[in-house]
């Protein structure tokens, strides 16, 4: 691991360590409002400010960003395990199977994914919590995110279908499954890998671009996206530069997931 | 060979059209909300015009008959009339997909030429500031979510064409950069330089025919890439495009105008996509 | 229950300055529509953007002046109600043509009439007349009278002309040819809309030059808000109708003296229960719904000054009832809104049998008190009451779930599969007369939302309101200059 992606996994334990320990010194919880002091200033108690409800900036987007790095990864999980299953499977047998894999998988990028959301959001129940439903977005993001990694494993797998190594095996005797788990999925992992790590700031800002469309998490919990929001009428960096707050930290935890991805795929 | 790649091509898209069609247009028939028209709201109505608006919806609730009849008409021309903006899908269409055609062209445009200028000044110059600084500025822009770059270009208020040149220039920096940067490694080029030839003529004769092929493919990317984000870029920034018109679809459970925008975002997906494959091959062939 | 009218009225505002430096110009004004108009036909407007449009080009018989609410002379120069109520007279101005050319007669507006209350038209501004089933008919006895008569008294009856827009009986252009300021020059979906001066106009100033004074009026289609904002303080359009309370505040804080504060406007925010017998929530909800000591107890336990102060920045009112302060003649002075006291709410919950366990409330069979408020997504204001309202009922121990859904679910929801619990939404209104919203207070109409289409009254007070709603068009004889 070289020094810059030490520095970024550290960065995002920081971050995450850092949003737990400031959660003890917020005034109240992301819940709370304040309701003299709606749309407030940064104050020594208030150390971002509160938004338009007299929320605490500061405990919202810890909670936000609390959220984001918990759920993006699982989404990213569950994406990549569908992508493998898709397109090593497809590109392992190759031919039709391959072919209608890959017709598949145009299909699904070219649906409108945006109204898929909105079709699934109207039909959970009412009653359901927003942490439940905050959950079902992010699930519903890995279901539908798996398209574009199933191709670039899929022709992984093609790749070493062709090789060498497997020709040998297959000379060897082995063949279908075990083939498959023995050499083909080991020398894949690299791609999985990768191909996790590109999915998990993918879904954080799918997330963040719903929330800004009214597709997001409901309230009171806050998310990347409906932090994000706030930008909407936003005063300017003259006025209220502390508003930029969830962005800029947004960027920093993409920005460091960003550079372990550039590191992993040179080692990949 | 090459023609019957292109039949295959085109035979591919087809069915993808056809099946995705379908496909947009079940959701939304099953989508909750398909038949609730905002009109019911209106406290004039009598309760026989209330009934009369939920009645014709009628002729779209069996989605089969529909897609068909869609199909039907599609062939002489008619994409029918959008139920949530009360006009002709192809008169809409008409008027909206120039302003998209520009906001990517131009998005693309300017995108791809800060991406690669600056990839090639990186590579080129081997400066290590520079490197920094583009990294940092192409990571900082793909870390910005689509509708964040529109509320900020709104704020500033920018062209919406330069959002979508923010959302694809970093992209193509970051992919240009690696590729240019393994290309100039190679023997022959390395071989190339020690023999002081010229920037411009190793840039020309040797890096861009091993670089090319997969720049094309970028380039088909892009485009979907574009259009994508045409949707966030377009609804946010109050342009009036296909983007908006295919938020306004789904807001409104507009079957003939969501199966319509669906196609047309798709076969130019699929089009910018095959044209890249068959741009690559062509590509190819000339070098080997 | 009824709909609880929980806030505000919300502050109309116009930004006119700039309108009036223009006035005498000749000049052109330019402003944005926030979404592309559906039609051009003045008889089938329901949207925004058709009824700016409609106001800007249409020619009425008599129009309510919306300072004065009074109704004054346009192209009728009397007009006389009868005492059943169920017809009126108009005197018609002379020599007055359509933008095409097309003299204006008394056939003009029988035709109008005729289109207007054609049942397969299903026109909105028809149905507000339909009061009783039946043919209207139109008497002509001479090119400047028409005597129409409806089947049944019709409540309001001279002021809702003020909608009704006259369509040419002989021009080729239809209802493109009109008898207002303006007509439309230009269209092109999506981007524009383009208003050219009326020739032919009637109307003159006082000093007996023709009107209007603008040569045209140019709309764009603009939905997004900051760039409506951003424009006009660049100066690039000239007029803002109806400001959010934010974008008001931000406007005054940098220029004050562009902006003018109409008053209250006549919309209101209404939260319901619902209470439809077959709806699919479980029946110890629908109990609690239908208690009026829980609804008045939710009633209570929202802090209305709150909503106000925090979402509207001042800029709204508690509401007393249905009718907003703005309606001069019907709102009633003399009543209060109601207060927040969540002490009072607590004791209309004990005389149910709710009892506070812990932070949860639970009804008498042990059921913790928890249900869901639907609202649009999108809109910012009713996202923050909702998640308010929330916060102030969590205080009595009820736990609220705050769901924002697009329109059509929402819409299905409230209409046709009645699955939901509570809801917020606004309750848009043009009219001053509360028969235009007929539709809204009898029992068995559509839009009777809490519990639509009943077959009886299933309350005496509902029962009570029907009776009043029903009596009130046979108060309406009455006759204008």
């Amino acid at each position: 691991m070289s020094g810059i992606q030490k520095f970024a996994c550290w960065t995002l334990a920081a971050i995450v360590l850092g949003g737990i320990a400031l959660s003890i010194i917020v005034p109240a919880d992301y819940t709370v409002q304040f309701r003299e002091t709606p749309n407030a200033v940064p104050t020594h108690q208030h150390l971002l400010g509160t938004d338009e409800l007299g929320r605490d900036r500061l405990a919202r987007v810890l909670y936000g960003t609390r959220i984001s790095l918990l759920l993006a990864p699982a989404a990213a999980f569950l994406s990549t395990l569908m992508a493998a299953l898709i397109g090593v499977v497809s590109g392992y047998f190759g031919s039709w199977c391959e072919r209608l894999a890959l017709a598949v998988t145009d299909l699904v990028l070219s649906l409108p994914w945006l109204f898929l959301m909105l079709a699934v959001r109207a039909v959970l129940p009412l009653n359901v919590s927003p942490l439940t439903s905050v959950v079902i977005t992010f699930l519903l993001l890995g279901l539908l995110g798996w398209a574009a990694s199933a191709r670039v494993l899929c022709t992984g797998t093609r790749v070493l279908r062709n090789s060498d190594f497997i020709l040998q095996a297959r000379a060897s005797g082995l063949h279908g499954f075990r083939l498959l788990a023995v050499h083909i999925i080991p020398n894949l992992k690299p791609v999985l890998y990768a191909q996790f790590l590109i999915s998990v700031p993918v879904f954080i800002l799918s997330e963040a671009n719903l929330g800004i469309l009214g597709l997001g998490v409901a309230e009171p919990l806050p998310s990347w996206g409906s932090l994000l929001r706030e930008l909407e009428g936003w005063g300017g960096f003259s006025t209220e530069p502390w508003k930029l707050a969830p962005m800029l930290l947004l960027i920093l935890v993409v920005s460091c997931f960003q550079v372990i991805l550039a590191r992993e795929e040179v080692s990949a | 060979m090459r023609i019957m790649r292109i039949f295959r091509h085109l035979e591919t898209i087809l069915a993808t059209l056809l099946i995705g069609g379908f496909l947009s247009a079940t959701l939304a028939r099953l989508a909750p909300g398909f038949g609730a028209d905002e009109q019911e709201l209106d406290s004039r109505l009598s309760a026989e015009s209330i009934r009369q608006i939920r009645e014709s919806h009628a002729q779209e609730r069996n989605i089969l008959h529909f897609y068909f009849n869609y199909l039907k008409r599609a062939i002489h021309g008619d994409l029918g009339t959008s139920r949530s903006l009360g006009k002709p899908v192809r008169q809409l269409i008409a008027d909206r997909l120039p302003i998209t055609v520009r906001l990517c062209g131009l998005g693309l445009l300017v995108g791809w030429t800060v991406g690669l200028a600056l990839a090639i000044a990186v590579v080129m110059a081997q400066v290590r500031v520079l490197d920094v600084f583009a990294a940092g500025l192409a990571g900082t822009f793909l870390s910005l979510p689509a509708a964040v770059l529109a509320l900020l270009f709104v704020y500033f208020n920018a062209p919406a064409s330069l959002a979508i040149s923010s959302i694809v220039f970093p992209k193509v920096f970051s992919f240009s950069r690696n590729l240019l940067a393994q290309s100039y490694g190679l023997p022959h080029i390395i071989t190339a330089r020690a023999k002081g030839l010229g920037s411009a003529r190793i840039f020309g004769w040797h890096v861009l025919p091993v670089a090319g092929p997969q720049m094309l493919a970028l380039a088909g990317v892009s485009v979907s890439m574009a259009l994508g984000a045409a949707i966030p870029v377009e609804a946010l920034c109050g342009i009036s495009g296909i983007g908006q018109l295919a938020w306004q679809a789904a807001l409104g459970r507009d079957l003939s105008l969501l199966v319509t925008v669906t196609v047309l975002v798709t076969v130019v997906t699929l089009a910018a996509n095959t044209g890249s494959d068959l741009a690559m091959d062509i590509f190819r062939g000339q070098q080997a | 229950m009824k709909r609880r009218s929980i806030l505000a009225f919300l502050i109309f505002v116009l930004v006119l300055t700039r309108v009036l430096s223009y006035a005498q110009s000749g000049d052109e004004l330019r402003f944005y529509l926030r979404s592309d108009p559906k039609t051009f036909n003045p008889l089938l407007v329901a949207d925004d953007a058709s009824e700016t449009i409609r106001y800007l080009t249409g020619g009425v018989l008599v129009r309510v002046n919306r300072q004065t609410q009074q109704l004054q002379p346009e192209l009728a120069t009397a007009w006389k109600l009868s005492k059943d109520g169920k017809s009126i007279s108009f005197n018609l101005r002379e020599h007055v043509y359509f933008s095409d050319g097309t003299p204006f007669s008394a056939q003009d507006v029988a035709y109008t009439v005729q289109h207007l209350m054609d049942p397969a038209v299903h026109s909105p501004t028809g149905d507000s007349f339909r009061s009783g089933s039946g043919e209207v008919r139109t008497d002509v006895p001479s090119p400047n009278r028409i005597t129409i008569s409806f089947p049944a008294p019709v409540a309001g009856m001279d002021k809702l002309f003020d909608h009704v827009a006259v369509l040419s009986s002989r021009s080729p252009k239809q209802e493109m040819a009109v008898l207002g300021p303006f007509y439309v020059a230009d269209y092109k979906s999506g981007s524009y809309v383009l208003l050219k001066r009326n020739p032919n106009y009637w109307k003159r100033d006082s000093a007996g030059r023709q009107l209007p004074y603008l040569n045209s009026i140019r709309m764009d289609i603009q939905s997004n808000r900051d760039i409506e904002e951003l424009k006009f303080r660049r100066g690039e359009i000239d007029l803002v109708n109806s400001l959010d309370s934010e974008y008001y505040d931000r406007l005054a804080s940098t220029s004050a003296k562009l902006l003018h504060d109409a008053g209250p406007s006549l919309d209101s925010e209404q939260m319901w229960f619902n209470q439809v017998g077959n709806a699919p929530i479980p029946a110890y909800k629908k109990e609690w719904f239908r208690s009026t000591n829980f609804r008045r107890a939710i009633s209570l336990g929202i802090n209305r000054a709150d909503l106000c102060r925090v979402v509207f920045a001042l800029h709204a009112r508690p509401a007393v009832g249905p009718v907003s302060p703005a309606n001069k003649f019907w709102f009633n002075t003399k009543l209060q809104p109601q207060s927040f006291d969540p002490a009072s709410a607590l004791r209309f919950l004990q005389q149910d049998g709710f009892r506070r366990e812990g932070s949860t409330l639970r009804d008498r069979d042990g059921h913790p008190v928890e249900f869901s408020i639907i609202t649009n997504s999108g809109n910012k204001y009713r996202e923050r009451m909702t998640t308010m309202i929330q916060l102030d009922l969590g205080n009595l121990g009820i736990h609220v779930n705050v769901v924002t859904l697009d329109f059509p679910s929402l819409i299905e929801r409230i209409t046709q599969s009645f699955n939901y619990e509570a809801a917020l939404l606004g309750l848009v209104n043009d009219d001053l007369d509360p028969n235009a919203q007929m539709n809204v207070w009898l029992s068995s109409a559509e839009n009777h939302q809490w519990n639509p289409s009943e077959k009886s009254p299933e309350t005496n007070w509902e029962a009570e309101i029907d009776r009043l709603m029903r009596a009130q068009p046979d108060e309406g004889a009455g006759v204008g200059h």
